[in-house]
């Protein structure tokens, strides 16, 4: 016991050693300086831009490649702007709009990261010499010119057989040539490195060094917005070679966990267990940060740093956190530079103030914390199967069902008891800050609500109850059967925690006497029901892929149907005028004429009812008084350029807020000391006894 | 010895199939391979041609168990059993589903779970004899009755709560120790020593309690009161004579938890961001990553049958009557 107690008491004399607070998760070799310190809970499955689709991945992925596009980091409704393209490409129809080109042009001088797969002598390493490497990063450096050849490279590997690519299928219905490409590529692939230079694609013309030509088929308006994707973002032939040299793989070394980019930063410290470092690309050409932004922006600061040479930050250390409790704590003991805001921790940063705004508590702002929050570019909602005999198809009486149910499911309710009040309640299926979302009055969905007081009030439940008794189930129960009208709700779980949710889902439907049968599985058997439409109502939800109406709109769209083709429309949404209006509407630019449609779409949805529209959720972040220039952009990652920190403060307040209390490892050693006291007397008089007591 | 060992050898490959089986049939009752596709093909614009992708390019396009279509040994090799489970044998464990090598990743990991589980295993093991053989040494005394109340309220409670609590107390309030996190090399102390300590507490109540009683146990034997007729020291008896004799039991659970000291601690791992084997194994079975949790399970095994070894043979170093003869 008393070894033990040395070795303790050891450990804390090197902890008094230590630089910095004993506490500081951070290693003295990655402390300090303009450094980020941020972390992510996911480990990521793909680095590889032709693979990644997660947001998990995003955060690494978009701070090193580098698409055509991006969007304006300050300014909404958000705006494309190039990024290394020289403009925002503009669509040329050709053959009486058969075909839609567009000619992109690339900004010349634009610098790869250094990165071993430039030098032409690491192209034969040995395998002793690639076993003994820990990071590509020991081999001699090398980098090269940023050229069109590079973003046709990658349009190409959309059809590799053997990178699965999450939007290969959708834009073999685009580029042309594309699907085809994949069979030639399919039948060249002898495994090894498929050189994709040699085998040409229809739908990709280069026409010089710094310029290319993509032609699709028909008119895809929105095919920029993918544009801005690490799906089109350059990928050197030399990285794919470099990495697919016999031994790499077995060392983790492939182009998917070691990406090559002209971005701010390269990933230098590659561990998704535990830690992933990204450090300032130094062959990085620097951008000015932006000098406009939204009405506001001036005020919070977000200007202050207007045309001023970014990135800011010379190295981010992103930390794998699993649990809610150590992330939480960690951000309050300064060591996160920015954090979320569990459900746990809600009550002990945010307090509703008196105008009924959500500010930070006295304790959180004593620490000079601040609250950041932005409604999310997504929906989640609870849809309708339109197959279904009960709840779907266009007939008067369900319809009417539909409405009385939606009238009856208080979103806003469900807002505040289960999401901490982060939510807006949805009008329908367009999302906020989306072109062809509509505020105050003219926006609310008129078959649930009314505009009283200057602000939506939800219909009353006798209103429901008429229309539910109209659709033919007075009182809950069928008019020509006189049974009990039951429906099922399928949705997954995560747990006993759902309890709460699924109880409260069936005390709405109780409001209009419907019985709700709550159908709990796991996300396969859930997906499974969904693709082969046996289900009655669910639970989805949807995260816009870029900021056009259409990527919302879409999810209604009749030949989209999930059960049919296999689409995006889950609950196989089928109205004729509907699905004539979308077509007319995607093709479209944004316009007068084309909001004019939107209303439309969204007025016959709103009257269908396929959803229940559900929720647009609200994202609350926390950041450090230290942070500057963050502002939440739910369209893209690449954030992290604009960042901007003040180490010194930064340093002072970590130091404070985490000095030692030692006074309670003294109080331990004399507990110790105390209770063996007892025990040494005893022992001492034991051994000092008689076999037999005196006489 | 030797004939003993190659025997316990043979029998080990039989179980290793079976628990491979036994591993396949449990994961594709719950999982298609359809199920393993979407899961890493996401869930937006996943067409059916992209998940036959996936599939064929991973090997799960084939038949699970047998495969009627083909002919002769086919039948069994053509299958995604054999396939994936014949290299087990070579411990070649292939790629996860992610692409990542999984050998490489059980190599990396391998030491931040060792980092942890060698100093919870060495400290925890003498700190619950120690207090146990203080109990039995003071038995029938107020030492021993609250020493005992002592075990059972600490065996009561959650390793979770130990968890949580020590990291709010020890980390979040006292600041003396980082909450969570890991480093490799020299500097990794900084981060194992709080999981140690929580290690050490969690399971100092039930296994002290264990020893105590198997410490008692020897006391009442006829060895003992020799020992003391000879005139030893009470020391002597406990140390020399009694913690001796009681080695068996002991070594029974604690020779065979050595090999599992590689697959790590679920738990703590993942609430002290150790970047062990066990929250890989965790992480695999969210992600449905059957080439991981396969792989995971067959070198669980491996280890679970060595240990079974080994302390067979520490039996006959402890106790010269026992023989494999």
């Amino acid at each position: 016991m008393k070894a033990l107690l040395r070795i303790f008491l050891i450990c804390l004399l090197f902890l008094a050693g230590c630089e910095g607070a004993w506490n500081d998760p951070y290693s003295e070799s990655v402390r300090g300086g303009m450094t980020l310190y941020s972390s992510f809970s996911e480990r990521p499955k793909h680095l590889d831009p032709v693979q990644s689709y997660t947001e998990d991945e995003a955060k690494f992925t978009q701070q090193v490649y580098e698409p055509l596009l991006q969007y304006h980091y300050l300014k909404r409704p958000y705006e494309l702007i190039p990024l290394t393209a020289l403009e925002v490409p503009k669509a040329r129809e050709i053959e009486g709009g058969k075909y839609t080109v567009y000619d992109i042009r690339i900004r010349p001088g634009i610098m790869y990261q250094p990165h071993p797969a430039f030098v032409a002598s690491n192209f034969s390493l040995g395998k002793t010499e690639i076993d003994k490497l820990k990071s590509p990063y020991q081999l001699e450096l090398g980098t090269r010119e940023l050229v069109a050849d590079d973003y046709i490279y990658q349009i190409k590997r959309l059809a590799h057989p053997r990178l699965h690519s999450p939007i290969g299928g959708h834009m073999n219905e685009y580029i042309v040539g594309l699907a085809d490409y994949a069979k030639k590529l399919k039948a060249a692939d002898r495994g090894g490195w498929l050189d994709l230079r040699q085998i040409p694609l229809d739908g990709v013309e280069r026409i010089d060094s710094h310029a290319f030509r993509i032609k699709i088929r028909g008119s895809y308006p929105q095919f920029v917005y993918w544009l801005a994707m690490p799906f089109f973002a350059p990928v050197p032939w030399e990285a794919e070679k470099f990495f697919d040299q016999p031994g790499m793989a077995e060392k983790n070394f492939t182009l998917d966990w070691w990406p090559v980019g002209t971005g701010a930063y390269m990933l230098t410290e590659n561990n998704p267990n535990s830690r992933m470092v990204l450090e300032r690309n130094p062959n990085y050409r620097g951008e000015p940060y932006p000098s406009a932004g939204e009405a506001g922006d001036r005020e919070r600061g977000l200007l202050a740093d207007a045309g001023k040479t970014i990135p800011f930050i010379d190295r981010v250390i992103l930390s794998r956190e699993k649990e809610a409790i150590p992330y939480w704590n960690k951000f309050l003991q300064g060591y996160y530079d920015s954090s979320g805001i569990g459900s746990d921790q809600f009550d002990q940063a945010v307090r509703v103030s008196i105008e009924g705004d959500a500010v930070v508590t006295p304790e959180m702002e004593e620490k000079g914390i601040r609250l950041t929050t932005s409604v999310a570019t997504s929906i989640f909602y609870v849809a309708f199967n339109w197959d279904d005999p009960v709840v779907g198809g266009s007939s008067e009486r369900s319809r009417k069902l539909r409405q009385a149910i939606s009238i009856a499911f208080d979103n806003e309710e469900y807002i505040t008891i289960f999401a901490n009040g982060r939510g807006i309640a949805a009008q329908g299926p367009v999302a906020p800050g989306i072109f062809g979302y509509r505020e105050g009055r003219e926006g609310i969905n008129p078959v649930v609500y009314d505009w009283v007081d200057g602000k939506p009030q939800r219909k009353s439940i006798e209103t429901a109850k008429k229309l539910l008794a109209q659709a033919g189930y007075p009182n809950g129960r069928d008019a020509r059967s006189g049974q009990p009208l039951v429906l099922s709700l399928d949705t997954v779980t995560r747990g006993p925690g759902d309890k709460a949710s699924f109880d409260w889902y069936r005390r709405q439907f109780e409001k209009l006497d419907i019985q709700l049968e709550i159908r709990a599985t796991d996300w396969n058997r859930f997906q499974e029901k969904i693709r082969k439409g046996a289900t009655q109502l669910f639970r989805l939800g949807w995260n816009a892929d870029y900021p056009d109406p259409e990527n919302f709109l879409f999810l209604l769209y009749g030949p989209q149907s999930r059960a049919k083709s296999q689409g995006e429309n889950a609950s196989n949404y089928l109205n004729p005028e509907y699905d004539a209006l979308f077509e007319r509407m995607k093709n479209m630019p944004n316009s007068p004429e084309r909001e004019k449609i939107i209303d439309r779409m969204v007025e016959i949805a709103r009257r269908d009812a396929p959803w229940i529209w559900g929720i647009h959720p609200k994202d609350y972040s926390l950041r450090h008084a230290w942070l500057a220039n963050d502002k939440p952009n739910n369209m893209a990652r690449n954030n992290i350029k604009y960042l901007k920190v003040d180490t010194e403060a930064r340093a002072e307040l970590r130091a404070q807020w985490n000095k030692p209390v030692l006074w309670p490892i003294a109080l331990i050693v004399l507990v110790l000391a105390l209770s063996a006291f007892p025990a040494i007397l005893s022992y001492r008089k034991r051994e000092r006894m008689a076999a037999r007591p005196a006489a | 010895m030797l004939a003993y060992i190659v025997r316990r050898v043979l029998y080990a490959i039989l179980i290793l199939i079976g628990v491979n089986l036994i591993t396949f049939v449990l994961f594709f009752f719950v999982n298609s391979p359809d199920d393993m596709a979407r899961m890493q093909l996401g869930a937006k614009y996943v067409t059916p041609d992209a998940l036959q992708k996936w599939k064929a390019d991973h090997g799960y396009d084939k038949p699970l168990l047998w495969n009627s279509k083909a002919s002769g040994p086919g039948k069994a090799t053509e299958t995604i059993f054999y396939e994936k489970s014949l290299r087990l044998f070579a411990f070649d464990f292939g790629a996860a589903e992610d692409g990542r090598n999984i050998g490489n990743e059980i190599r990396t990991r391998m030491g931040p779970s060792l980092a942890l589980q060698i100093p919870v295993f060495v400290v925890a093991l003498c700190v619950n004899i120690t207090f146990a053989l203080f109990l039995a040494f003071f038995r029938a005394t107020y030492l021993d009755f609250w020493g005992v109340v002592l075990c059972v309220a600490m065996m009561s409670i959650s390793t979770l709560f130990y968890i949580i609590g020590g990291q709010y107390l020890i980390s979040k309030v006292w600041h003396l120790f980082p909450i969570s996190g890991y480093a490799g090399g020299l500097d990794a102390w900084r981060f194992v020593l709080l999981p140690v300590i929580i290690g050490v507490v969690s399971s100092f109540g039930s296994s002290a309690r264990l020893y105590r009683t198997l410490f008692l146990e020897e006391y009442s034997k006829d060895y003992v009161r020799t020992a003391r007729a000879k005139g030893l020291a009470e020391r002597v008896v406990m140390f020399r004579h009694v913690l001796q004799n009681a080695m068996i039991p002991i070594l029974t659970g604690v020779v065979a938890a050595i090999p599992f000291l590689f697959m790590g601690a679920l738990l703590s791992e993942s609430f002290f961001g150790i970047p062990g084997l066990g929250s890989y194994t965790i992480d695999a079975i969210q992600a449905q990553d059957f080439a991981v949790v396969r792989s995971m399970v067959f070198l669980g095994a491996v280890l679970y049958i060595i240990g079974l070894l080994l302390t067979d043979i520490s039996y006959t170093l402890v106790d010269p009557r026992v023989r494999f003869d």
